[in-house]
């Protein structure tokens, strides 16, 4: 399953990255490298294989539906790139 | 050609837990931005969810009272996506083992009863609010939501007109209000729907290409939706076209759906199990305990209501279809003891009332038992019924007693025969043109002369006692 | 005034600070005074924080004078800076957080400052811990105190080497593939890797969730053991905790090993382990025999997959967890004049290149038609790994294997080859498929003065069992009293 030039970009785009024009290629080959390597898996007869979650399973972690202080405004918005008025202000969608 | 279409519904409502699905945070409605957050639902660095047993809780109660399968096991996943009120850049939801699957929900429309399926009920965590500025390239982004608990109700694609959508969703909204869930507020956001509709000749059994609609925060605005877009489907099914498959927001000014982006944006959400959280598995004992506490829900009511108030069916259906009216009826039952009567009143008076007003029952200032006192004023013949509907709405307006506004305003039934007597032969000495016809066998002139005494004594003549007093002045 | 206290260990310390010979502040200000003379040259802190150490340090002597003290009273410490503390900034030495002070505190730090244990500071890592040798951090690696121009290893790197060269007394660091107990054989200290779910990941920054935990980096085994009994234990914060009794892993740290069956897995050794590594490995293997341990051959036959699988798990999962880094709430934010643009400005300046690297391949690994073929897959295969593990615990109590197939090799050897590099984790990333405890002791070094190091890795809360082996290990040889010539 080799990537194509185009896949790295639509993967690039659904990851939010923006790759510099000489990284499309060498990420492209790097990327294959690593899938190929991968592709070592496909030798494996997985059927009826559980796909593996916790090493000692947990189950039922609640908790209670108590209202706990969280954090004061400041400390929420103390660390954002753009705030204004007690809320974070971001560019326009479009 | 003739079309048919279908139509399923997704349905969010809001859970009333006390805090949020997976941290401690409120969830009340209306606190200034940004105060009712953590590091966890904010999506801070090394922050990590812990499940709210409450609501799983109310999601299995409501998997209950719609019959669906609870699964033994059910696991949380991750929606990948970007978006600002995301903080995690995916939502805490659930894919491949929700909580609860194929259940069902009874509707009746146009006269039949029809079941409509429920595909799924799973839990996840609500976004926040982003806000854009009018006047400058930004947005603001409130995080309060964020993480507030959502059950998403999935229907099969099961409806076929806008009617029965209506139906369908005002009846699951019901059952959310009965089980004490979720407020069914929709002009808050605590209930929100979307729809797919897709049109297929009639007699063809694939499906046609759907389009998804959204922002429809009432009744109203669903069925308008839908309509619109059955004929817009039509129109470019008729004209040899093909349906987009797209998301397209209702326009409440333009009265019609519109395509929410140039080029629909394929999502690719990557789901896969959430490695922070553990499954949850639904022990039978507690599902028992669950289902042994459930209120009496909508169709038990109105069977009930049947059963032990002796009402007909369409009563039983009209006052069970709101919880909160299905309580006012019974409080009002119990002060005064007529429940035909109650259930005339409130179906005939009070939801005119209510409807004029544009209130839902919550909002009625007139007390159940106030309402029975009314009733038994008419009953006992202090007042006429005719006057009663007068005093409702002097009741409705000032709050006010009816025993005090009656006396205030002097508005006591005159029985007094000796009284109306003396009114009565005025008018029919006044009338002889009229006496001669009903003595020539025109019985029908009686309801004139009642009614002209009716107006003389400003509607407090006993009707009774006016008809036997003519009837017999007239002999 | 004690001379060089700060070369002592949490063992040699504490008794000390409790018989009030010694006080935290000294050993504090002795610690500050080497970083700032000494540092320079290996860059193992990222944020050095005077001001709140000394505080700390004041209070660790009131409580010591109080008599109200625990073990680690007044002991300072470094801080993987992939580990949240309040107040101090938290960066896992990315542009992306390089100014993000957190309001919270992770787990194990809350605990770490209940105990009255002193924060020197922050130290370096690998980008968001994705690395094997310090080198992939944004602000400039660390260096093996041993030989400079080598790595000290990844991606605990700054911890394993401050601990190595006395910039501390102890360290927390964290291990998803391998990350704790790699650097800690190459600077030759010890490094711990609990089982999954035994320390609390509340406040560790997630890289792949299902294989990260925090473990110590230390001078000796009992220290080892001394900050595990501080930091293990069930979270009410963290869903996967265990929810597991924490034994005293002190207790019955001396009891020898005895008749102690130590399974030495064929698939560890063969072509491609440096021979000098082979024969220290070898050698230690002879060493436990000595003390009384049975050797037993097992076989984990689905080890030569482990890096492949982890190069689609961990890299899926990290996508994911990768994906709050948006310009949005915190952190850096690169310029756009719209959101989309922001969103690419941001996450293109902010990470590095081998973070992206893997956030593209864990996207991939996710994405529309191949989640069965690479993630579910991999998770598949993971459950195999586990098995092996289990059928070979069933011959054993604890397996012994090499650490690193080499010494810790030149700044700059790998970094042109990604997969060359993720190959270099093969011998520890098992475990963390598996989910399984391990532990890494020096145990030798190569001709030219480098660190090697033998792992141990038990079955799910066999701490105590690897702690004791060990510690016998370590107490037989003299490896751990070797220091590096700064």
């Amino acid at each position: 399953m080799a990537l194509t030039k185009e896949e790295v970009l639509h993967v690039a785009q659904l990851a939010r990255l923006a790759l510099e024009p000489g990284e499309v290629e060498l990420f492209t080959r790097q990327l294959n490298d690593i899938l190929a390597y991968v592709e070592k898996l496909q030798e494996l007869d997985t059927s009826g294989v559980t796909p593996m979650a916790h090493v000692i399973p947990v189950f039922n972690a609640f908790r209670e539906d108590e209202v706990k202080t969280g954090l004061d405004r400041d400390a929420a918005l103390d660390n954002a790139p753009g705030r204004e008025e007690g809320s974070f202000v971001v560019p326009r969608i479009i | 050609m003739e079309y048919e279409a279908i139509i399923g519904l997704e349905i969010h409502a809001e859970l009333l837990t006390a805090s949020k699905i997976f941290c401690g945070c409120a969830t009340t409605f209306g606190a200034p931005p940004n105060t009712q957050v953590c590091e966890v639902c904010l999506g801070m660095p090394g922050s990590l969810p812990v499940l709210n047993q409450k609501a799983v809780e109310f999601a299995l109660k409501m998997a209950l009272a719609t019959d669906c399968r609870i699964n033994e096991e059910s696991v949380f996943a991750r929606k990948n996506y970007f978006y600002p009120d995301l903080p995690k850049g995916y939502q805490i939801s659930q894919y491949e083992l929700p909580l609860a699957e194929h259940g069902h929900l009874d509707i009746r429309a146009g006269g039949e009863t029809r079941r409509i399926g429920i595909t799924r009920i799973h839990l996840e965590e609500d976004a926040g609010k982003l806000i854009h500025s009018e006047h400058r390239p930004v947005s603001f982004v409130d995080f309060n939501r964020t993480g507030v608990p959502l059950i998403e109700i999935v229907s099969e694609p099961d409806m076929r007109t806008p009617e029965e959508a209506v139906e369908y969703f005002k009846g699951l909204r019901n059952i959310l209000l009965y089980l004490g869930i979720c407020d069914g507020n929709m002009e808050e956001g605590s209930l929100r729907c979307d729809a797919n509709i897709s049109l297929r000749p009639m007699g063809q059994s694939e499906f046609g290409t759907k389009a998804e609609l959204k922002n429809m925060n009432s009744f109203r605005f669903v069925k308008q939706a839908l309509e619109y877009e059955i004929k817009r489907q039509r129109a470019l099914l008729e004209a040899g076209k093909e349906i987009v498959q797209e998301t397209r927001l209702w326009d409440t000014a333009q009265g019609q759906t519109a395509s929410m982006r140039g080029k629909e944006e394929t999502h690719d959400y990557r789901y896969f199990p959430d490695p922070d959280l553990v499954p949850v598995r639904i022990e039978a004992a507690w599902l028992e305990d669950l289902k042994a506490g459930l209120p009496e829900l909508p169709t038990a009511k109105g069977q009930r209501f049947q059963e032990q108030y002796g009402l007909p069916a369409y009563d039983a259906e009209v006052l069970t279809g709101d919880k909160a009216l299905a309580d006012y009826f019974e409080a009002c039952v119990k002060e005064f003891p007529q429940p035909k009567q109650v259930s005339n009143w409130i179906m005939v008076e009070l939801l005119r009332e209510l409807k004029t007003q544009d209130a839902g029952i919550a909002a009625c200032p007139v007390t159940p038992g106030a309402l029975g006192k009314l009733l038994a004023l008419v009953e006992k013949g202090t007042i006429s019924g005719s006057l009663a509907k007068k005093v409702f709405e002097e009741m409705w307006a000032t709050g006010k007693d009816p025993e005090a506004i009656v006396k205030e305003k002097g508005l006591e039934q005159i029985s007094d025969a000796g009284a109306l007597e003396a009114a009565a032969q005025e008018i029919l000495a006044a009338h002889p043109k009229e006496v001669a016809d009903y003595q020539a066998g025109k019985t029908k002139v009686m309801g004139f002369f009642v009614g002209q005494l009716m107006r003389k004594t400003k509607g407090q003549a006993n009707p009774q006692l006016a008809n036997e007093i003519f009837q017999r002045l007239l002999e | 005034m004690t001379d060089a206290l700060y070369s002592l260990s949490i063992s040699e310390l504490a008794p000390l600070l409790a018989r009030r010979e010694v006080s935290p502040v000294e050993v504090t200000e002795q610690l500050l005074e080497r970083i700032e003379r000494l540092d320079g040259a290996l860059h193992a802190y990222l944020t050095v924080d005077g001001a709140g150490a000394r505080a700390q340090a004041k209070e660790a002597e009131a409580r010591l004078g109080q008599g109200e003290a625990t073990p680690l009273t007044g002991i300072p410490m470094a801080l993987k800076d992939v580990l949240i503390t309040r107040g101090l900034r938290t960066t896992c030495a990315s542009r992306i957080l390089e100014n993000f002070v957190p309001p919270f505190d992770a787990t194990v730090c809350a605990k770490l400052r209940q105990a009255g244990a002193v924060f020197l500071g922050k130290v370096n890592m690998d980008e968001f811990a994705m690395g094997s040798s310090t080198e992939n951090s944004a602000f400039g690696p660390t260096h093996n105190p041993w030989n400079r121009e080598c790595i000290p290893g990844g991606s605990s790197g700054g911890s394993a080497a401050a601990v190595a060269a006395d910039f501390c007394i102890a360290s927390l660091g964290s291990d998803t593939g391998g990350s704790i107990r790699q650097p800690a054989c190459h600077c030759g200290v010890v490094g711990l890797k609990p089982t999954y779910g035994r320390v609390s990941r509340y406040g560790l920054v997630a890289y792949a969730s299902s294989l990260d935990q925090i473990g110590p980096l230390t001078k000796e085994v009992r220290d080892a053991a001394l900050l595990l009994n501080c930091i293990a234990g069930h979270d009410h914060r963290d869903s996967t905790s265990l929810d597991a009794a924490v034994p005293d892993y002190l207790e019955g740290l001396g009891r020898g090993i005895k008749g102690l069956k130590i399974g030495v897995p064929r698939e560890y050794f063969g072509a491609g382990l440096n021979p000098e590594v082979d024969a220290a490995v070898q050698n230690a293997l002879k060493t436990l025999e000595g003390l009384g341990a049975e050797l037993v051959e097992v076989s984990l036959p689905h080890s030569e997959y482990a890096v492949a699988v982890y190069y689609l798990v961990a890299v899926a999962e990290a996508s994911s967890n990768l994906a709050r880094y948006d310009g949005v709430k915190y952190g850096f934010r690169g310029e756009g004049r719209n959101l989309l643009e922001m969103y690419g400005a941001t996450r293109t300046q902010g990470f590095g290149a081998e973070v992206r690297r893997r956030i593209m391949l864990g996207t991939y690994a996710l994405s529309a038609g191949y989640y069965d073929a690479y993630y579910r897959k991999g998770s598949q295969v993971r459950a195999l790994i586990r098995g092996d593990f289990e059928t070979a615990f069933e011959k054993c109590e604890a397996v012994a294997t090499p650490v690193s197939p080499t010494p810790a090799f030149r700044l700059g050897e790998k970094v042109s080859d990604p997969l060359t590099m993720y190959l270099s984790d093969i011998f520890t990333i098992s475990a963390n498929l598996a989910g399984i405890p391990g532990i890494s002791v020096p145990c030798g070094f190569s001709a030219s003065g480098l660190p090697i190091g033998l792992q141990l890795m038990g079955p799910p809360l066999g701490e105590a069992t690897l702690l004791q082996a060990a510690y016998a290990f370590e107490q037989a040889t003299d490896w751990h009293r070797r220091k590096p010539q700064l």
